[in-house]
């Protein structure tokens, strides 16, 4: 069915939206036409949510213009999305979890007689609408005693019957089971032809592929591309996500990776072995099967003593999940932990700490800083137990800590007793590092070290990690950008939906095969 | 002209933080001062002994109860039980006080400690929201105390109240205890691993969770610390009263010792503990109090300053928190 021809039901045209020191819109133009089921694709700060966001009227264009059925319009309010008939459904369903099914469905639409709700009229009507859905349930019960799967398809009845011209999915599939997807692509297909336009946002691609006519894909705030799905391959739609097209392969030599990464790295103990041997010394940290309902499906990995294993994959891949469950700040359905053979107490940040595994985690702001403290308070955080006595601190003990790190990575305060908030990005990133670094890890992971941070910073942390590989740590290195990946890791674990779709060693260690590993047909 | 008023907005914009950043630091202290020294020159007899010591021995229940107060608050948490864990250790005291004074006050300093282990059990491995934990607890221990003794009970142990009424060196010993407590309680947020804990802990607690602090842990000491102090200062509020009066004693007080660490400028977003300053906002109150009743202006003026200081501390507090 043909419908580029067909007048955009909402369209926006060069839109901008800037943030305190971002641009993440950067004239951005997208159309959504009846009918059709658009697929919205970019990787961690491409700008998606932002352009979801003036969409449905959360945030305002600050250039460009919304038009809504080929008129200029202006949603000054979510409500005035709503009423224009663009309905959201969001990860997290935004209903009513403690009212009924029936009352979810209804809000503010009851069917009244003698000005009281009817309530018999009502749960008949919700029996009606749901059953369309698939979703056959007790309409009476509180809705937070269905299924995700379930409540979703409530949300979107509700989106659809209140005379919804757009429906924008935002990741609807992240925790519904497959039998569930199934009657959601049924139910997305159905509402294409009645004509209603769909934008879905989702990182997992087969999905894409199975219900989606358009793609626009979003890099750093701009379109990377846009049109019909069917002549993208995935392994373009990928390259176009990360900014890495295969005709136009940059030269390398940006990071500040030192080494060379055919020969295994020169370990802290590889005086006794010829051959470097970091292939032949037992990992320092082994996961095994590491699963959790959704997320993580059955991933092995292992770091030697001086190796940087690098994890590549999408958005949602289950990259982060995976180093959060090492060091025991993920529950898990099963798997196990291992550092230097011995087990570890899973779902125990304090038991990982101990043996030896840290993490240094994604978002600085929310996981990492204690805003409120010095850099010295934050540097010592971790290492306070060791740096006293009976439990009083010993101050000169901080103070030596404190003054080596920040002399070592260069930390830039104008004290130690600076508030840690006030600092850059790349000094708040190298105050977490020297957090780390002054328990005396046996394995770092680290989750994305250099986003965010200024070239120079960046730089020092890529030296950095090379320097601390060659002392004998162990690394898992997560990054985003590519060219980090490949020039930083002796060997690349590619993760899909939250499974190891293949390990990249040696020569293999490209960006071209990571992306084509990332493209390979998922099975199911 | 143009350049003139760039400039004198430039140095404003200056100037505006650091004297922000003095008041507050030191804001709550020259009110003190600012108050003593009216009341040095308008107040007849104003310095007196005995004036003096009342003021001091009345708002010193006040002040043990906020230093406890004062950790949960760093925790991002409140404790609303306080008042009902003094009236549970008042009730106990009594009870006990058959086996001598000195194992009626563990008894009931254990029994204001469980209370607050049972309210830190509740949020640290419960998740329940503190204000609800605590406000059951406020609640419940209550009706507890008055289970156990259901009417004012006056007791005639002389140990007990000699810790209610006698002086070393001039100065109640209640008092003393109070300054101890006080010392105590900075000692361990500047210089121990546990009071570091609690400031991380209030400041980001899932950087803590992933920094491999013991968090659950932490928050349940927090909160057993807080009752213990109100236990204590239940017990030393009894000895003063010579009467047990579980119905009635340390009731809002809850809101006074929440008022003294928020006048102090501990924020209520947690991370940051001003011990010292605590005591101050509880001082700071008590001297408003009495001023204003030496200067016969009725109770409801007192109660309108009051609120009009304590909204003065939450902005000076704000302030600093988007400086």
């Amino acid at each position: 069915m043909r419908r580029t021809d067909l007048e955009a039901v909402l369209e926006a045209r060069e839109v901008s939206k800037r943030f305190p020191g971002v641009l993440a819109l950067d004239g951005v133009s997208l159309a959504l036409r009846p009918g059709e089921v658009h697929a919205l694709v970019g990787e961690n700060g491409a700008g998606k949510s932002t352009l979801i966001k003036v969409f449905t009227g959360v945030y305002q264009p600050d250039g460009g213009e919304l038009r809504h059925q080929g008129e200029p319009a202006a949603f000054g309010t979510p409500m005035d999305a709503q009423r224009a008939g663009i309905s959201t459904i969001y990860q997290e369903v935004n209903l009513v979890p403690m009212m009924s099914v029936a009352r979810n469905l209804l809000l503010g639409r009851e069917p009244r007689r003698f000005g009281v709700i009817d309530a018999a009229a009502m749960n008949g009507e919700a029996e009606r609408v749901l059953a369309g859905y698939g979703v056959e349930t007790d309409v009476r019960r509180p809705l937070r005693s269905l299924g995700v799967g379930a409540q979703q398809m409530v949300a979107l009845a509700r989106a659809v019957s209140v005379d919804a011209r757009v429906v924008i999915m935002d990741e609807p599939t992240s925790s519904l089971e497959p039998r569930e997807v199934e009657t959601l692509f049924g139910v997305i297909r159905r509402l294409r032809d009645q004509g209603i336009a769909v934008m879905y946002v989702s990182h997992r691609l087969d999905e894409l592929y199975q219900v989606c006519d358009q793609v626009t894909v979003l890099r750093d705030g701009r379109v990377a591309h846009t049109g019909a799905l069917a002549g993208v391959e995935r392994l373009r739609l990928i390259s176009l996500m990360l900014g890495r097209d295969p005709n136009e392969v940059r030269s390398h030599g940006l990071t500040r990776f030192s080494r060379d990464r055919a020969g295994p790295r020169q370990g802290a103990d590889s005086a006794g072995s010829p051959d470097g041997g970091t292939s032949r010394r037992s990992p320092v940290v082994e996961a095994r099967g590491l699963t959790r309902r959704h997320v993580l499906d059955g991933v092995d990995v292992s770091v030697r003593p001086g190796e940087v294993v690098g994890l590549g994959g999408l958005l949602g891949a289950g990259r982060t999940e995976t180093a959060k469950a090492i060091v025991g700040a993920l529950p898990l359905d099963g798997g196990q932990v291992l550092v230097a053979g011995a087990p570890v107490r899973v779902g125990s940040t304090t038991a990982a700490i101990r043996a030896g595994v840290s993490l240094l985690p994604e978002d600085r702001k929310a996981e990492g800083i204690i805003p409120t403290l010095s850099v010295r308070e934050n540097i010592a955080l971790a290492a306070l137990p060791s740096l006293g006595r009976a439990g009083v601190v010993s101050d000169a003990k901080i103070d030596r800590v404190v003054e080596i790190f920040m002399r070592r990575l260069r930390i830039k305060a104008a004290s130690p007793h600076q508030l840690v908030s006030e600092l850059s990005g790349g000094n708040q990133q190298k105050v977490l590092l020297a957090r780390w670094l002054a328990v005396r890890p046996k394995v770092l992971l680290l989750d994305e070290p250099t986003r965010g941070i200024d070239v120079g910073a960046k730089a020092e942390v890529q030296a950095l990690i090379d320097e601390l590989a060659e002392e004998g740590l162990g690394v898992l290195l997560i990054s985003s950008d590519l060219e980090e990946l490949v020039e930083g890791a002796d060997r690349i674990l590619v993760l899909r939906d939250g499974a190891v779709a293949g390990e990249l060693s040696g020569d293999d260690v490209t960006e071209e095969r990571i992306m084509a590993t990332i493209a390979e047909q998922s099975d199911g | 002209m143009a350049e003139l008023t760039t400039r004198g907005g430039g140095r404003v914009a200056v100037l505006k933080p650091r004297v922000f950043a003095w008041v507050q630091d030191y804001g709550v202290y020259a009110a003190v001062l600012a108050l003593l020294l009216f009341n040095v020159l308008f107040t007849p007899h104003f310095l007196d002994a005995s004036n003096f010591r009342t003021q001091l021995v009345q708002v010193t229940p006040i002040v043990i109860v906020s230093l406890g107060m004062a950790l949960v608050i760093g925790t991002q948490g409140i404790d609303l039980s306080v008042g009902s864990a003094m009236s549970l250790a008042a009730a106990l005291v009594v009870l006990y006080l058959g086996y001598g004074w000195l194992p009626a006050l563990v008894v009931a300093v254990l029994g204001g400690a469980l209370v607050g282990a049972v309210g830190g059990a509740l949020v640290a491995y419960i998740n329940v929201q503190p204000i609800v934990a605590t406000l059951a607890l406020l609640v419940g221990v209550r009706g507890l105390a008055n289970v156990l003794v259901p009417q004012l009970v006056e007791f005639r142990n002389p140990d007990l109240i000699a810790l209610g009424s006698s002086s070393v060196a001039g100065i109640p010993v209640i008092v003393l205890i109070a300054a101890a407590l006080t010392l105590v309680v900075m000692f361990v947020v500047r210089r121990t691993t546990f009071g570091r804990q609690v400031v991380a802990i209030g400041g980001n607690r899932s950087a803590s969770e992933l920094s491999g602090l013991p968090v659950k842990r932490v928050l349940l000491i927090v909160y057993v610390i807080s009752g213990l102090l109100a236990a204590l200062a239940g017990v030393l509020a009894t000895a003063r009263l010579q009467a047990s009066d579980p119905t009635s004693l340390g009731l809002f007080i809850e809101l006074s010792a929440i008022t003294a660490v928020v006048v102090g400028g501990t924020p209520l977003t947690g991370g940051r503990i001003r011990v010292l300053s605590t005591v101050m906002g509880a001082l700071l109150m008590q001297l408003l109090a009495a001023t204003l009743i030496k200067h016969n202006l009725p109770q409801s003026w007192t109660q309108m300053v009051q609120a009009v200081i304590i909204l003065a501390a939450v902005y000076a507090t704000r302030e600093r928190a988007t400086r």
